[in-house]
């Protein structure tokens, strides 16, 4: 994310400044007053957020911006996630602010989840006068002790005259380098004291330096390795999306035709219509994607960070594979798998380098050759495509892909899908197809469920002329759906398609597969067996929105289009479906990636010929387990 | 597992200890000791860190650390090229009877008396951690009433300086 022409020393060159911001001639005004024309300055045009005691001035001045539109959330919560879709939908900072003690307390999830997912962001939070600070003050909490460990940084300020910086270097950390969440306390003194804002302010960042342009030795380095390859594959993960470098990407890709896996935090970084694209790796990826890493011998990591649910068992991960690993974050770098080339450096510019260098090799007559490869990968992605079983029609359900398959379809790549976590999060990022960057925003990291509402939400200010569709859970959106009453006022009509399967799905089906289908306290009783408790289609309609159900197959598209057509309200659709329906393919937590399995105890029926043809015999294991058709799989799963 | 001393070089500012602190023990490793205090320069500390830990924890510690805005510069400093000190204060069992005896000991290892009771001996010893371990094993006979020690500070040999280099943002 990072400007590569940012000056040394990690401030922004005095052009940038000139460019992002507006001088200010010195004026006498409050603290409130000051941070109110900070976040002007900074360009900001919304802010999330409930007033309180604490951040009572601030909300004052910001009565009177006409630059600044500060949406009234339900919950903290609420307007956490709202900042992080708003900057996960544009690559802009989102603002949410808050009061002191509770109203900091609730911002707290969404804070860790902007850390984890990368996101930048900036909270406001009040804080009790400076004098009372230590006291256990009526609202106080140590908001900054407590976000330590999940922002990139925090500040707490306690002077009216700190705030301009503090405000423009917020900005800067959360933005640049690798992004992510930056808390800004501010007293409720220093709110209320007489101070002088000038801008700009000087920043005064010495320990902060990130380094984006990559070295250029390492560059060579890989380049080689890339030529010297036989079975290259680019494991590609968010760092692409937040670097905006689909592009880059893409011209890489096509120059070098090595296959392509979109890690969750990448779906949309390249397009799934590629050929080239294998899916998405990991516990819930495509065989294709999660084979072609294990059998590669040579992995291209831009931007990713070798996560668990994506390794699996990590000491059987791609056991054959040399690791070219670029990030901008060089903790990342050899964190959980060695890297044998470290780079660090921005993706833009890592795979604008990386091409550069390639193509110059190609020049010289150094060209790879992947052809067997290409074709054994592509083998792959013909025998085991993503597929699911009906439910019996005897259960009058839907098939929650089926569903997701067809919303997607009738959508279209230019909306933008936002999920909450679990079952349907999966399949929302299987059986959606992603086009582009920033198509697809969902919790990666933490897994947080309740964000797909709220950050539906803040995607849909950011980008009001687009389709916003939140795809969410009957668990999850319990968790967040006041806000529905947030978009309905604010007129923010999103989409909201609830996958009610009446139960915490992902956590039923680990209880299907591993605690002898015993389902302790996962049924939500939101469509099963008659009870609707509560009925989503009227509860979006107490909010105003219009509620619809859909039940059957044959309903969906016309639902879908129904719900396409309603533009001046949100939109909640309550898709009954299947509670047994499960997320396959699936590797077990903990186990290699060599086990995964495309239905319960099926594993892929590897061809006879593919195996032989496998260069170390390691598809023997592969060998002989009977399975059904690989379109629609047999066995209990569906 | 192995010793490893970190020179850290932060921001003077407050929670920045915290800081710190929390980083190491959220990552899981242990503290076995740490100093702080201002440097030459009022606006940057230095923290002295000792940790346990295996050679690929201790470099994504050092990568964590240079992730936090506050710190400027993170060295590790080895024990050969580095001076390295403790102070430590042992209040000693010493009555007529052993009292010539403990003062031997006080001499041999260059410590001072810094308080003297009827029944006991207040020493200050300062040197490197097997230096005031040795100390301890041969004053452990007459009884430790009581004991307090300083995290560990060091400094590399020679005329080269950290801080220079830190505020020069190299």
């Amino acid at each position: 994310m990072s400007d590569p022409q940012a000056a040394p020393g990690g401030a922004p060159s005095p052009a940038q400044l000139a460019q992002q911001t507006r001088a200010k001639a010195p004026v006498s005004v409050t603290g409130a007053q000051s941070l109110v024309l900070s976040l002007e300055a900074m360009e900001v045009d919304t802010v999330f957020g409930i007033p309180g005691g604490a951040i009572l001035p601030a909300y004052d001045p910001l009565l009177d911006s006409v630059q600044v539109r500060h949406i009234l959330v339900r919950h903290e919560q609420g307007a956490g996630h709202a900042a992080e879709g708003y900057a996960a939908a544009t690559g802009k900072v989102g603002v949410c602010m808050a009061t002191s003690g509770p109203g900091a307390t609730n911002l707290v999830t969404a804070i860790a989840d902007a850390h984890m997912d990368s996101v930048p962001m900036v909270a406001v939070t009040g804080q009790v006068n400076s004098a009372a600070i230590g006291s256990d003050a009526f609202q106080e909490a140590d908001i900054r002790g407590i976000t330590m460990p999940i922002t990139k940084h925090n500040y707490l300020v306690t002077k009216a005259e700190d705030i301009p910086r503090v405000i423009a270097e917020a900005f800067h950390i959360a933005s640049t380098g690798r992004p992510g969440p930056v808390l800004v306390d501010i007293s409720k003194d220093a709110l209320q004291a007489r101070t002088t804002f000038a801008w700009p302010p000087r920043i005064d960042l010495p320990g902060y330096r990130p380094v984006t342009r990559p070295h250029a030795k390492q560059i060579r380095e890989a380049a080689r390795l890339i030529a010297a390859a036989e079975r290259p594959i680019f494991y590609i993960g968010g760092g692409v999306i937040r670097a905006a470098a689909s592009a880059e990407l893409r011209r890489f890709v096509e120059l070098t035709q090595i296959p392509v896996v979109t890690t969750l935090m990448a779906r949309g970084a390249f397009p799934d219509s590629h050929p080239l694209h294998l899916g998405m790796p990991g516990m819930h990826g495509s065989v294709s994607a999660v084979t072609g890493l294990q059998k590669s011998d040579l992995i291209i990591c831009i931007g990713a960070r070798f996560d668990d649910r994506v390794t699996g068992q990590l000491s059987t991960f791609a056991p054959e594979a040399t690791v070219i690993h670029a990030d901008i974050d060089p903790a990342e770098i050899s964190k959980n798998r060695h890297a044998d080339v470290p780079i660090v450096g921005d993706c833009k510019a890592v795979l604008a380098d990386l091409a550069d260098a390639v193509d110059a090799d190609m020049e010289a007559g150094h060209v790879g050759d992947y052809t067997a490869w290409r074709e054994r990968v592509a083998g792959w992605k013909s025998s085991f495509p993503l597929g699911w079983t009906d439910p019996p029609p005897s259960e009058a359900t839907l098939a929650p892909q089926y569903v997701l398959q067809r919303l997607g379809a009738i959508a279209g790549p230019q909306a933008t899908y936002v999920a909450g976590v679990g079952q349907h999060q999966m399949w929302a990022a299987q059986f959606v197809e992603y086009e582009r960057p920033n198509q697809w925003l969902n919790s990666g990291g933490l897994g947080t469920m309740g964000y797909a509402v709220p950050a539906a939400m803040g995607a849909k200010v950011a980008e009001p002329e687009r389709v916003v569709w939140a795809i969410d859970g009957d668990g999850c959106f319990q968790m967040t759906n006041q806000e529905l009453a947030t978009c309905v006022i604010n007129n923010i009509p999103i989409k909201v398609a609830v996958i009610n399967n009446s139960s915490l799905g992902m956590v039923r089906q680990w209880q299907t597969l591993f605690y002898n289908e015993r389902y302790s306290n996962t049924d939500l009783h939101t469509s099963h067996k008659g009870e609707r408790i509560p009925d989503f289609v009227m509860l979006a309609e107490a909010y105003g929105c219009v509620g619809l159900r859909c039940e059957r197959p044959e309903d969906v598209d016309a639902t879908i289009h129904q719900a396409m057509g309603i533009n001046d309200r949100p939109v909640v659709i309550d898709f009954v479906v299947h509670r047994d329906a499960m997320v396959w393919p699936m590797v077990p937590a903990g186990v290699s990636n060599d086990l995964i399995q495309v239905a319960k105890d099926t594993a892929p029926q590897w061809d006879r010929e593919e195996s032989d043809a496998s260069e170390h015999d390691t598809d023997a294991d592969h060998d002989g387990i009977p399975s059904g058709s690989h379109r629609r799989h047999e066995g209990e799963g569906y | 597992m192995s010793k490893h001393t970190l020179s850290v070089l932060v921001e003077n500012k407050p929670g920045v200890l915290a800081r710190i602190a929390a980083l190491f023990s959220r990552r899981g490793f242990n503290i076995e000791s740490l100093a702080v205090g201002e440097t030459e320069h009022p606006e940057i500390s230095r923290m002295t860190v000792v940790v346990d830990v295996e050679d690929n924890p201790l470099e994504q510690v050092t990568k964590q650390l240079n992730k936090l805005v506050e710190v400027l510069k993170v060295v590790e400093l080895e024990s050969g090229s580095a001076v390295q000190r403790q102070v430590m204060l042992i209040k000693v069992r010493a009555d007529a009877a052993t009292r010539s005896q403990v003062l031997e000991m006080v001499q041999m290892f260059r410590a001072k008396v810094v308080d003297v009771a009827t029944e006991s001996l207040t020493i200050e010893a300062t040197g490197n951690s097997d230096k005031l371990r040795a100390l301890l094993e041969v004053l452990d006979p007459y009884g430790v009433k009581e004991l307090v020690q300083s995290g560990l500070v060091a400094i590399g040999r020679g005329p080269r300086s950290i801080t220079d280099r830190a505020l020069r943002g190299s």
